[in-house]
């Protein structure tokens, strides 16, 4: 049975539809393939950010047949995620692992002391980044940035986030010490929670990503003031009637020398062998090729750079670097080291 | 109406026979989830999301939604059955369920408990049919205050049920908060209590500890009294179904109320737990002999069900219409809406007319499915009342050990489970109720959350929770409860009969 299956690619290759001889080319190609389902961690609760395009990834791998053995998602959220960062670390040379990752991947280890970098894994490929927007109720007055800041001077402004002492908040502090003012943040349990509590008007302004707030700007709901990034969201047309992605001036450009981008990257266990990385690489390659990818991509407004190997390395030492000067300035540190 | 033509329309994508069997599947794996304790709705869902990729949206959402509708009604089969709640939803139908199976009127409870959901659902969903532009304003009044102010509702609701010592009660109350706060506090990012381990750093989650709290106590027990099975052999006929249904309507009024109550919570969204246990606490306190319950009282049955029904359905709608899940299960939908290329918030009833309408009259067709799948089972469900004790216990255990361990897939909630199995038995013996501290626990977390949020908004004034009508209108409603039946007590106190 194993035999038969192991060889059927090779055997009936003329007979083969499209998806098995794509796979039989890919297994001339790579030197290893995964002998067992790959567990594929979220270190995150089910129905997030990133619970959602893991769950993608898996679609996609089994909708075009990219892998031969299966992939499962496991949600490990336990302290903020510490519990999945804690597991694929221990799973040493396990090559069956792999991980998807957020920010909490710097701010856990910092803000609780539990002890784990990305170091302690080995980093596959940044898959995407995820951008970040400040938003307000379109029924607010604050028409541009400059009022805003304008207001924020005025009075203390609450702003909402998801979590606490993580991207929202992070945000949150660089725009404190950019404005020299003080916000009162509020921390929620997720984007679309957030979002709803701007509509309801209980807060005054979020930093949502685009996703979790884009069917809210359409109805004429929320007004989007700039987007943390250093060039505008990409994406053609409109949409709403009168606006699109690209004309949300950035932060910088409106005059608030704020720029943030959440890592959406793939992690593998410590110590796995260099053709079993370049498996990985070369699966999520063609996971960022397909449609659907290229959708999620569109809709999301996501920044689309991609980095594995070299420069991936240089660009996790960079913003662990940066979390951790953002980190201590707000006084976020645990106590006990991290 | 526009709705009802857009209903119609629903209607025909609904009844297309792929859509049918694809309910029908769902269904039955939805109930076969509902009853393996731990393996709830969310995960169930999260499991078979990627696998819908390839199906049309509509399609997608009305088998994950039926999946979604089965677990909500085998949650209480295993609650009837064994006193092990399936569901969190389900905690509150043990009460009363379990104590009617020992009668050996499991039957009954099993019927009465479906008929209930499945008029939960239906109410919920005709609320959803006609009313949801009004239901999402609704919802969006709801802030941290407002959120506190109903978390406080449902525990004013219960204080003052429970039959012993008052301060029982309470310590069993306060040894839920405790556990509550065992992980990772939102509000500060920081973890508490977990006494550097890494295994409470998850928290301790609300199933596992039901799990061993209802379900190893009994059994302890049970051997104890020397391997006696309670539950007589209960005969399920058509004439006990009949039966049943003959005496549902006089509650029309408990349906009704349990039904808003449901459609609230679903709603505002607090879920529907809070919402099966504030319904069974209205129901107890609005009876006339409040002693009967937890004795085998059928209300306490309908009571919880269809409030469950009534918010696992209505929480469908701040989903679709705000994007916000009004559960975890809706949470998991919301996650496949969005991979299915769709944008759930308010342009989603404009932009998908065909989507939106054709789940809502999935929901009709896939309840009335439900019923009849769960109801044409129950003689079966009931025929593992017949085979011997010293077998069905150990398959029991197994079952919970799986079910505490698919939780989080973790070893560790398989000890903890044990654990809670022994201090489950341990506060029975000692007369300690176990409601008060489950209430807690799966409360607990969202309305300390709320509670901080709501202060930190008002910059620490208390004043928030009385700033307008809607929250200034919840908490007097709480307060009032809770301290009724102080007053009515001292009240009696004045009476010459308080000897």
């Amino acid at each position: 049975m194993l035999l038969s299956r192991r060889y059927l690619p090779l055997i009936g290759a003329g007979l083969a539809t499209a998806g098995s001889a794509s796979i039989k080319q890919a297994s001339a190609q790579r030197g290893w393939e995964p002998q067992r389902p790959v567990q594929f961690i979220v270190p995150a609760g089910t129905g997030g950010g990133a619970d959602q395009m893991a769950r993608i990834i898996q679609g996609i791998i089994t909708k075009h047949s990219l892998m031969r053995q299966p992939m499962m998602v496991v949600n490990k959220a336990g302290g903020a995620g510490a519990e999945g960062f804690l597991e694929a670390r221990s799973a040493r040379a396990n090559p069956h692992l792999l991980i998807i990752s957020l920010s909490n991947l710097f701010t856990t280890p910092m803000s609780t002391g539990i002890p784990f970098s990305w170091r302690d894994l080995t980093p596959v490929k940044m898959m995407a980044l995820d951008e970040f927007v400040l938003w307000v109720n379109a029924a607010s007055p604050w028409q541009n940035l400059a009022q805003f800041v304008e207001a924020a001077k005025a009075g203390r402004i609450r702003l909402g986030g998801t979590g606490s002492r993580q991207e929202d908040q992070i945000i949150t502090v660089a725009m404190q010490r950019a404005m020299g003012t003080e916000f009162i943040y509020v921390p929620f349990r997720g984007g679309g929670e957030v979002a709803t509590q701007l509509v309801g008007n209980h807060i005054q302004a979020t930093v949502n990503n685009p996703i979790e707030a884009v069917t809210h700007w359409r109805a004429g709901t929320l007004r989007p003031l700039c987007v943390f990034d250093s060039r505008r969201l990409p994406g053609e047309g409109r949409v709403t009637e009168t606006m699109g992605w690209q004309d949300i001036p950035t932060c910088k450009e409106a005059g608030l020398d704020v720029e943030y981008l959440m890592l959406r990257g793939i992690f593998a266990a410590p110590g796995i062998t260099a053709p079993q990385t370049a498996f990985y690489i070369d699966l999520l390659n063609r996971v960022t090729q397909t449609p659907e990818w290229r959708e999620l991509m569109a809709t999301g407004a996501f920044n689309t750079t991609t980095m594995t190997g070299a420069p991936f390395v240089e660009w996790l030492t960079r913003e662990e670097a940066r979390h951790r000067s953002l980190m201590q300035e707000a006084g976020f540190m645990a106590a006990s080291g991290g | 109406m526009e709705e009802i033509n857009l209903l119609m329309q629903g209607f025909s994508v609904a009844l297309q026979p792929e859509n049918i069997i694809l309910m029908v599947a769902g269904i039955v794996l939805g109930v076969l989830i509902g009853v393996l304790p731990g393996l709830g709705g969310a995960n169930g869902i999260a499991i078979l999301l990627p696998l819908t990729f390839a199906l049309p949206p509509v399609s997608a959402i009305i088998l994950l939604s039926c999946i979604y509708w089965g677990a909500l009604f085998g949650g209480a089969i295993t609650s009837i059955l064994f006193n092990i709640p399936g569901e969190p939803w389900s905690v509150a139908t043990t009460f009363d369920g379990y104590p009617m199976a020992q009668q050996g009127r499991a039957g009954e409870a099993l019927v009465a408990a479906f008929t209930s959901s499945f008029v939960g659902a239906l109410i919920a969903v005709v609320m959803i049919t006609f009313l949801a532009p009004l239901v999402a304003q609704f919802a969006l009044q709801f802030g941290p205050p407002e959120f506190f102010a109903v978390m406080f509702l449902s525990f004013a609701c219960f204080i003052g049920l429970s039959k012993g010592s008052p301060f029982k009660a309470l310590a069993a109350m306060m040894f839920g908060f405790l556990l509550a706060g065992v992980g990772l506090d939102g509000v500060t990012g920081q973890l508490r209590m977990t006494f550097g381990s890494m295994e409470l750093m998850r928290g301790i989650d609300f199933l596992v500890v039901v799990i061993g709290l209802f379900g190893l106590s009994e059994i302890f027990q049970s051997i104890e009294e020397g391997l006696r099975f309670k539950g007589q052999s209960a005969k399920i006929t058509m004439r006990t179904m009949l039966k049943t249904w003959s005496e549902l309507p006089r509650h029309w009024w408990l349906f009704i109320r349990s039904s808003v109550i449901g459609c609230w919570m679903g709603v505002t969204p607090a879920g529907a737990t809070p919402a099966s246990f504030m319904s069974y606490g209205m129901a107890r306190r609005m009876a006339a002999d409040k002693d009967s319950f937890g004795k085998g009282r059928v209300e306490g049955v309908i009571a919880p069900e269809t409030a469950a029904h009534a918010a696992g359905t209505a929480a469908l709608l701040p989903m679709l219409s705000l994007g916000v899940p009004g559960s975890p299960t809706a949470a998991v939908l919301l996650g496949g809406l969005i991979m299915w290329g769709l944008q759930p918030g308010p342009m989603l009833f404009v932009e998908q007319k065909d989507f939106v309408w054709g789940l809502i009259a999935s929901m009709y067709i896939g309840n009335i499915v439900g019923l009849i799948i769960v109801l044409a089972a129950v003689p079966w469900f009931a025929m593992i009342l017949r085979v011997p004790f010293s077998i069905i216990a150990a398959i029991i255990l197994m079952v919970c050990a799986i079910g505490a361990y698919t939780v989080n897939s973790a070893e560790f909630d398989v000890v903890l489970m044990l654990i809670f199995g022994v201090i489950g038995y341990v506060m029975k013996k000692l007369d300690y109720p176990l409601a008060p501290l489950v209430l807690a626990l799966v409360l607990g977390d969202r309305t300390e959350e709320s509670f901080r949020q709501a202060l930190l908004i008002s910059e620490g004034s208390m004043a928030v929770f009385f700033s307008n009508w809607l929250v200034g209108s919840i908490m007097v409603a709480g307060l009032t409860l809770m301290f009724y039946p102080a007053i009515s007590r001292l009240m009696q106190g004045f009476r010459p009969k308080a000897a």
